[in-house]
């Protein structure tokens, strides 16, 4: 047990990802991840969601009966999601423009509720908060990937728009990888995001298998495929 | 007892509903100052590319008059129109308008039309066409729009105000015929709203309000 904040680390990040194992909230995630920007944004503001919907669900947790926990947490969840959308609608506009309708439908990303009522609804409010942080972060990181690969390959670029979130200075972040690219539309439409995230999660299970092997070789196959599920 | 402890979930339940409400309320009220500066600013950005600020001498944003004409601008929804004018005197309007027919929903446009009724130019504000082929609309990435400036009734007749394709004279681009139809059609109904009601679009709003 003294590994624990280890452990949460390590599922949020990794083991228990929620864009790569969980698989989680994929319509914001395939629906957003268009560019780099577009992915960090989006993720930036499902983290601060999940910290805050985690802490406060561990705060509440024995002030809420069994009967009206889910009622009590979509509340939770849903005020948190509005108040996000309204503060990133003030103070960046333009980027709250770009992704538009994904911000308010953070609240139908299941991995939310998911975390509220598998993991922060029964655990201290400093492990809630670590775990909300964790797989916040880890998807993040999915959605920046991903936005990163569609990118690159789609309008061959990278870090287009970075103002619309840091401000003017960071127009010059822009990468341009090939001059006079002329796009390569699968990438950047809804096909592409699945093909991407699909290539990505066997690069992960292929990592995943070569560190697996030398430790337990024999073990692994029922034992992953009924862990799977 | 089973009645006391409905009662009891009942008012957690409420408690937690009020504490919500209470936390987006002030979200809300804090943001709400903010939202209305960005959404100024947007717009006036916007509407500055088009005229450009030497050109007038009021202020756009509150100089406006609201129109709706689902007859001849295509769409039953209230249009706003920026006057700008310098030394009194009129110098052009910026339209909102919306071109219904796009291959993916309604498309947003401003439309700023000089007094002579000629265009000043086009933006689109707000759009849903295909990523990499309709959306070279955007200013941003192809200067397609640029292809209305200067255009008029006068300069381009009725049956011109059409894509190539369809045998008139502006640009299609490849793969998307859609989207530029909808906005040649936006724009060339925008500028006939404009020749019959150019006298009261530029009236004094407080003048006609009373």
């Amino acid at each position: 047990m003294f590994n624990r904040y280890a452990d949460i680390t390590g599922n949020g990040l990794w083991y228990n990802n929620i864009g790569f194992v969980q698989l989680l909230g994929l319509c914001p995630l395939l629906a957003v991840s268009s560019t780099v920007v577009n992915g960090l944004g989006l993720g930036l503001a499902t983290t601060m969601v999940l910290l805050a919907s985690n802490m406060s669900v561990s705060a509440i947790r024995h002030l809420v009966r069994q009967e009206i926990r889910i009622p009590a947490f979509m509340l939770i969840i849903a005020s948190f999601v509005t108040a996000i959308d309204l503060a990133m609608n003030a103070w960046l506009y333009d980027l709250h423009k770009v992704l538009g309708i994904f911000i308010p439908l953070i609240v139908t990303n299941c991995a939310i509720l998911g975390r509220a009522e598998a993991f922060a609804s029964r655990t201290s409010i400093d492990r809630a908060a670590l775990d909300g942080l964790m797989m916040g972060i880890g998807f993040t990181i999915v959605l920046v990937l991903l936005g990163g690969l569609r990118e690159s390959l789609g309008q061959g670029t990278l870090f287009a728009n970075a103002h619309l979130m840091f401000g003017a200075f960071a127009e010059s972040w822009k990468i341009v990888l090939i001059d006079d690219y002329r796009g390569f539309l699968l990438a950047i439409l809804p096909p592409g995001a699945f093909i991407g995230l699909g290539l990505m999660i066997v690069v992960k299970n292929i990592i995943d298998d070569k560190v697996a092997k030398p430790s337990v070789m024999l073990a692994t196959d029922g034992l992953t495929s009924a862990d799977s599920h | 007892m089973l009645f006391t402890h409905m009662i009891r979930t009942a008012a957690v339940l409420g408690i937690f509903a009020l504490i919500s409400t209470w936390l987006v309320a002030i979200t809300f009220d804090a943001t709400k100052e903010p939202i209305a500066a960005s959404e100024k600013r947007a717009l006036l950005r916007n509407l500055h590319q088009l005229i450009p600020p030497v050109m007038h001498d009021n202020d756009l944003f509150t100089d406006t008059i609201t129109v709706n004409d689902p007859v001849h601008l295509g769409i039953d929804m209230p249009l706003r129109v920026f006057r700008a004018r310098k030394n009194k005197q009129p110098i052009a309007v910026a339209m909102e308008s919306v071109a219904p027919d796009g291959y993916s929903g309604n498309i947003f446009l401003l439309i700023a039309i000089r007094y002579d009724g000629s265009v000043l130019g086009v933006r689109v504000s707000k759009h849903k066409e295909t990523p990499g082929l309709g959306d070279a609309i955007e200013i941003e990435r192809s200067d397609w729009v640029t292809g209305f400036n200067g255009k008029s009734l006068s300069t381009t007749h009725d049956k011109a105000w059409q894509v190539e394709k369809d045998g008139g004279e502006f640009d299609q681009f490849t793969g998307a015929t859609i989207t530029p139809r909808a906005i040649v059609k936006a724009v060339h109904k925008a500028l006939l709203y404009y020749q019959q009601h150019r006298d009261s679009l530029y009236i004094d709003s407080n003048k006609q309000e009373r």
